[in-house]
């Protein structure tokens, strides 16, 4: 049974009058791996300094295991952060800088040496001791700084999107070892990214924030098979959002007609939202199609081809194995499970729809190399979303 | 090759003020002040002027320290007020050099005098009046307060650059506020440090308005000395290769203490 060790109540946060964090209620469980997700700005690294102590709550709680710790500085919080950029000491070498926080606490040097050797190993740094940290690539300096924190055992390590600057590779393998080094050590992950793919792949639990409100906290399969409101749905994967009506318990009318759908419970003829994943779509014979549509465009990912489908004005996107032709008229078939029902909330209507996306999805698929410009392009869709 | 062309008009300049000129300082040095023959007489006449080069030397280093403890709290305040303040504030620290370092000086004569401001205040008081100018407090005084903005500004200048993320980072790690700094950012602020030392102490050791002004028989400095022997004694020979012992000297200092500073780079404004 998992062990409640951090709870946020009612966590509110503002600077200069403008609000950030708005009611945040979380709580974290002991050896958990959680990650924040949202676009920048959401208010997901506040949420990680209020935690780290380096910001107070404008009102709310933070409770460590039971004790309300508002005030107690950062020091003196069991508690470790691996920070943006590492913010490793340039006036220190490797050793030095991961035997920083235990000589701060008095450990008796015999035993420093024995946790720092230790936990070079666990980071695969041995024979680093003496290097200066100026002289490491990204990826050694990120393991430093993960040393850094870790070798003060900490109950809970924070992560400020620690990959963030490496590149797509480095990230891939780096993940993997962050994720082992967590179930190694057992303790507690927080971990702050704004990379949906990152998230789904390292977490336990994924919260996803917007606009300093948390959308959805859930498992990663939770969060992609379920999503709670189009911001979510359309954040975590691709997603096609398309307005429907809820005729029945298991039957959803979108396009004017009617469709099988797995979900239950809502008001008889409530308007809600449908989601339709990319690759829960079939490309078949017009014949067959429950709905046609012309094929507008079609780029190659390697795994599967990105396909944009005009259905009536609306452009889908489909990912699929088969290769259709541009122009030419397709059919589309959805299995019951492949719909996804949403109520409606004030999302509704700025996300999911493709045809003013063609762009903006290219250079999203190829800003997976460079983080920056991915946190642009993302509120560059919310921007152009909102202007619709 | 485009951007030397651009450094021409400058070098030209060093060409003609500075490289020339020196030369010329080493042309004296070597030779006789009567007859122009080639001599070793200047350079040897130094011994009997090393206890004035010491006394230089030691008010110097002095009054640096006194400014990094004077100029290390203040650049520190600066670099962590408000974006706006802080210019404000740093116009505030560079607006006694908008005026004429004689002039400042000389003001610190009309208060320090025997018939000066601060002792006429204190006679009115019915008490006696206190030795304050012609004393090495008063040079030092002097130095301080004229050299303090050129320890204020690498000092500022490093600090303000220092990565707030690394003082966390030390917090994190279990850091109480004083320890952040005697481990973070007092090592880190070591060029600024070294930086503003040199630049109280190059002017310092070789001033001779202020030793002038504010300092007795007793406080007679290297630069004072070299002043007399172009003005009094008519010996730029002399004068000459007393500048250039002088130089050395620096030279040796500055070289010294950059070795301190590890290789990294030195804080320029």
């Amino acid at each position: 049974m998992a062990k409640e060790l951090i709870r946020l109540v009612d966590c509110t946060m503002a600077f200069d009058g403008e609000t950030v964090l708005d009611s945040i209620n979380l709580y974290i469980n002991n050896k958990e791996f959680l990650t924040l997700l949202g676009p920048s700005g959401c208010g997901k690294t506040t949420t990680l300094r209020i935690i780290g102590g380096f910001l107070k709550p404008t009102s709310g709680d933070v409770l460590f295991d039971g004790v309300r710790i508002n005030d107690i500085p950062p020091y003196k919080r069991q508690v470790n952060t691996v920070f943006q950029k590492y913010a490793l000491f340039p006036h220190l070498d490797v050793y030095d800088n991961i035997a920083f926080g235990l000589r701060n606490h008095k450990v008796p040097e015999d035993e420093i040496d024995e946790r720092v050797t230790e936990m070079l190993e666990v980071v695969s740094l041995k024979g680093f001791e003496n290097r200066k940290v100026t002289s490491l690539s990204g990826g050694q300096q990120q393991r430093v700084a993960i040393a850094r924190a870790l070798v003060n055992r900490p109950k809970v390590l924070l992560l400020d999107e620690p990959l963030g600057a490496l590149d797509l590779r480095l990230r891939k393998d780096m993940q993997q070892e962050l994720k082992r080094i967590q179930q190694q050590m057992g303790i507690t992950f927080i971990y702050v990214t704004h990379d949906q793919e990152e998230a789904l792949a390292m977490s336990d639990t994924v919260v996803v924030m917007n606009e300093g409100i948390i959308q959805q906290i859930g498992t990663p399969e939770d969060i992609y098979n379920e999503p709670k409101n189009a911001f979510v749905a359309d954040f975590i994967g691709e997603s096609n959002i398309l307005d429907g009506i809820m005729r029945e318990d298991y039957v959803v009318e979108t396009f004017g007609r009617r469709f099988r759908c797995m979900d239950k419970g809502f008001a008889k003829d409530e308007p809600v939202d449908v989601v339709v994943r990319p690759e829960d779509i079939d490309i078949v014979p017009v014949k067959d199609g429950m709905l046609t549509g012309t094929v507008t465009s079609i780029t190659f990912k390697g795994m599967q081809y990105d396909v944009i489908v005009d259905f009536k004005g609306f452009k889908w996107l489909i990912q699929t194995t088969d290769s259709p032709e541009v122009g030419q008229r397709i059919g589309i078939r959805i299995v019951p499970d492949g719909f996804h029902i949403m109520h409606k909330s004030k999302y509704s209507g700025l996300y999911g729809d493709y045809s003013s996306f063609s762009e903006e999805y290219d250079e999203l698929s190829d800003a997976e190399y460079d983080p920056e410009a991915e946190e642009e392009s993302s509120e560059s869709r919310e921007e152009s979303a909102n202007e619709e | 090759m485009k951007n030397k062309a651009l450094a021409a008009p400058y070098l030209v300049w060093m060409a003609i003020f500075t490289v020339v000129p020196l030369g010329i300082v080493i042309w004296f040095s070597f030779t006789d002040s009567i007859t122009g023959a080639f001599t070793f007489d200047n350079i040897s006449r130094m011994g009997t002027y090393l206890p004035i080069f010491l006394k230089s030397i030691w008010l110097a280093i002095l009054s640096s320290l006194i400014c990094l403890v004077i100029g290390y709290p203040v650049a520190y305040c600066l670099a962590s007020a408000a974006p706006e303040r802080q210019r404000f504030l740093y116009m505030l620290v560079m607006l006694p050099m908008c005026m004429s370092f004689l002039l400042r000086t000389l003001a610190w004569v009309a208060l320090l005098d025997d018939t000066g401001i601060i002792n006429g205040l204190i006679t009115s008081l019915g008490l006696q009046p206190l030795p304050l100018i012609r004393t090495d407090g008063a040079v030092v005084l002097g130095m301080v307060y004229n050299y303090l903005p050129y320890m204020i500004m690498p000092l500022y200048s490093v600090l303000v650059k220092l990565d707030p993320r690394l003082t966390e980072a030390a917090e994190d790690l279990g850091c109480t506020p004083a320890q952040v700094f005697t481990q973070v950012t007092l090592p880190l602020s070591v060029p600024g440090i070294i930086s503003g030392f040199t630049m109280v102490f190059v002017p310092a050791v070789s001033t001779f308005y202020i030793s002038q002004k504010m300092g007795s028989a007793g406080t007679t400095l290297i630069g004072d000395v070299i002043e007399s022997q172009f003005k009094a004694a008519y010996n730029p020979n002399l004068g000459a290769a007393l500048s250039l012992v002088l130089m050395v000297m620096v030279l040796v200092c500055v070289a010294v203490m950059n070795r301190f500073s590890d290789g990294e780079e030195v804080a320029t404004i």
